[in-house]
């Protein structure tokens, strides 16, 4: 697959990195020649192969639904490049 | 206690309580966990202190620690009669380096697809990616959850034995976490393989492969049959296909694990005017160029419309290449294989083609998606003087065969050789 650089941008947007208009150029030749280099899988025949999501041969483990931590707002917040009055603080969403 | 007073290297990419932790990575600036890994707090349980934090890849995405924000780490060991600086492998460069250099004891590293192994056969010491489940990845930075091993570096096979015995067990925090038993790895340094079956996988005979590593795995074949195991050749037909299909389900697990990094919670915020573009902003000043690769071909193999044709047949690709093991290990107790096909090369090096990189893993990267135990062990030099590992690869939880036979491996090496450096030399 050749990716153009509209589809660079649009990958780049939903991934929220921001590209500058020289980028997306080079950045499209290079996940080009990787996207080809992985498309070898298609000559893999996988019709009796079932999609393996875990390496793990468990099922995942099941607890009681009762609170086992909490408490650390403080802790939490002091990593936070803003925080005020004990929150998260972001640019303005809602006018 | 059992690691009373041992200083271990801790790899950047461990939380570690009120201590800087980065993952070489610019967005995680001042980022001090309010917390300990399970894998460091059981060290230091167990009596080990902490010596500092070692460089790594950023969010442990290479093979050469030269994508670290705070630059490349430097290889202890240098080509005979030249004195250009070389990698240290990667990711886990720095741990790899400083317990080469004698400047720790051991260190704990992560393998996502032979981050562990690579850097230890580049900086000639042992390194070991425990089976997927063995070690709690809780504190652990994530870059592909289902890939990623915490394990040891160190400079023995018995200190890599002692050590996984303190960082491994089960813990309810990691919801993948195994809950089975640890043995006492060192007892199963007994020295004795005597009948086992050792396979040789004939796929890994790569074209192109250099002869030195063809030799070296020629000896190591010859040591483990003096030793009294049989090898036999065998077959895992899917070999050639690991690395596609690592750079397609590592990417999309990347891209979605640093979907975190948003410049609200902790690290770099670079400021925007709306909410949106302080994140698109943020990371872009954030994430150094491989891990941006990463997350674009991660969030394309996941976009709608691709999810199929890459994410899906990656997954299925994996199914066969784990089948593959399992099929190997119905007749063979243990495989032996070179760990990388290259001995160290030079800083920038390999920078302009990414897949060029990617090569170095190629043997690693098939125990990653099997979720199988593997260890590297250095087994000689190449004709310019560096370090050269070979690796055994076991059954899921049966680290005991990789390190019996990884010790009479290194037995047989007999690899004393030394770095150009060593910490407190001159």
């Amino acid at each position: 697959m050749a990716l153009d650089k509209a589809a660079v941008a649009h990958i780049a947007a939903l991934a929220r990195i921001r590209l500058k208009e020289e980028e997306l150029e080079p950045l499209a030749a290079e996940l080009s020649h990787i996207l080809t280099w992985v498309e070898q899988l298609a000559e893999v025949d996988t019709a009796d192969a079932a999609p393996m999501t875990s390496v793990a041969a468990m099922r995942l483990p099941m607890r009681d639904d009762e609170v086992t931590d909490g408490n650390r707002r403080d802790e939490i917040l002091a990593n936070a490049p803003q925080a005020v009055r004990g929150f998260f603080a972001v640019p303005k969403v809602v006018e | 206690m059992r690691l009373d007073g041992i200083p271990i290297a801790v790899k950047d990419l461990f939380c570690t309580k009120d201590v800087l932790t980065t993952a070489a990575s610019h967005i995680l600036d001042g980022f001090h966990p309010p917390y300990e890994s399970t894998v460091t707090e059981k060290l230091w349980q167990a009596g080990a202190v902490m010596l500092g934090k070692t460089n790594l890849d950023e969010f442990a995405m290479g093979s050469s620690t030269t994508t670290s924000h705070y630059g490349p780490t430097e290889n202890p060991w240098r080509r005979s009669g030249d004195n250009r600086p070389l990698v240290a492998g990667g990711s886990s460069g720095g741990s790899a380096a400083a317990v080469a250099a004698h400047a720790a004891l051991g260190a704990t590293g992560t393998d996502t697809g032979g981050s562990i192994r690579q850097p230890a056969s580049f900086c000639g010491i042992v390194g070991l990616k425990p089976t997927y489940g063995r070690c709690s990845r809780w504190g652990v930075v994530a870059y592909a959850s289902s890939l990623d091993h915490p394990g040891p570096l160190a400079r023995t096979v018995r200190d890599a034995a002692i050590l996984l015995g303190a960082m491994a067990g089960h813990d309810p925090k990691d919801s993948t976490s195994a809950p089975v038993p640890v043995p006492d790895f060192e007892k199963a340094l007994t020295g004795d393989i005597r009948g086992l079956k050792v396979g040789i996988p004939k796929e890994y005979r790569a074209d192109g492969m250099p002869a030195e590593i063809e030799t070296l795995w020629q000896h190591g074949v010859e040591w483990l049959r003096a030793a009294g195991a049989e090898p036999v050749e065998i077959s895992l037909p899917m070999t050639k296909y690991a690395l596609a299909t690592y750079y397609i389900i590592a990417p999309a697990e990347a891209s979605s694990n640093l979907a975190r990094y948003d410049g609200v919670k902790y690290g770099l915020r670079v400021a925007g005017d709306s909410l949106d573009e302080m994140y698109e902003l943020t990371r872009a000043e954030g994430f150094g160029a491989e891990v941006k690769r990463r997350v674009l071909i991660g969030t394309y193999v996941l976009s709608a419309g691709y999810y199929d044709a890459y994410y899906l047949k990656a997954q299925k690709v994996r199914a066969l290449i784990a089948r593959d093991f399992a099929a190997a290990f119905e007749n063979v107790d243990c495989l032996l294989t070179p760990t990388a096909p290259s001995a160290a090369f030079a800083i920038g090096e390999k920078q302009d083609d990414p897949i060029a990189m990617y090569l170095n893993d190629v043997f690693t990267v098939p125990a990653n998606l099997a979720g199988l135990p593997a260890i590297s062990v250095p087994s000689g030099l190449s004709a310019d003087g560096l370090p050269l590992g070979l690796q055994i690869v076991g059954r899921a939880f049966d680290e005991e065969m990789v390190l019996r036979v990884g010790d009479v491996l290194e037995r047989a090496a007999q690899f004393t050789h030394r770095p150009s450096f060593i910490a407190g030399e001159r």
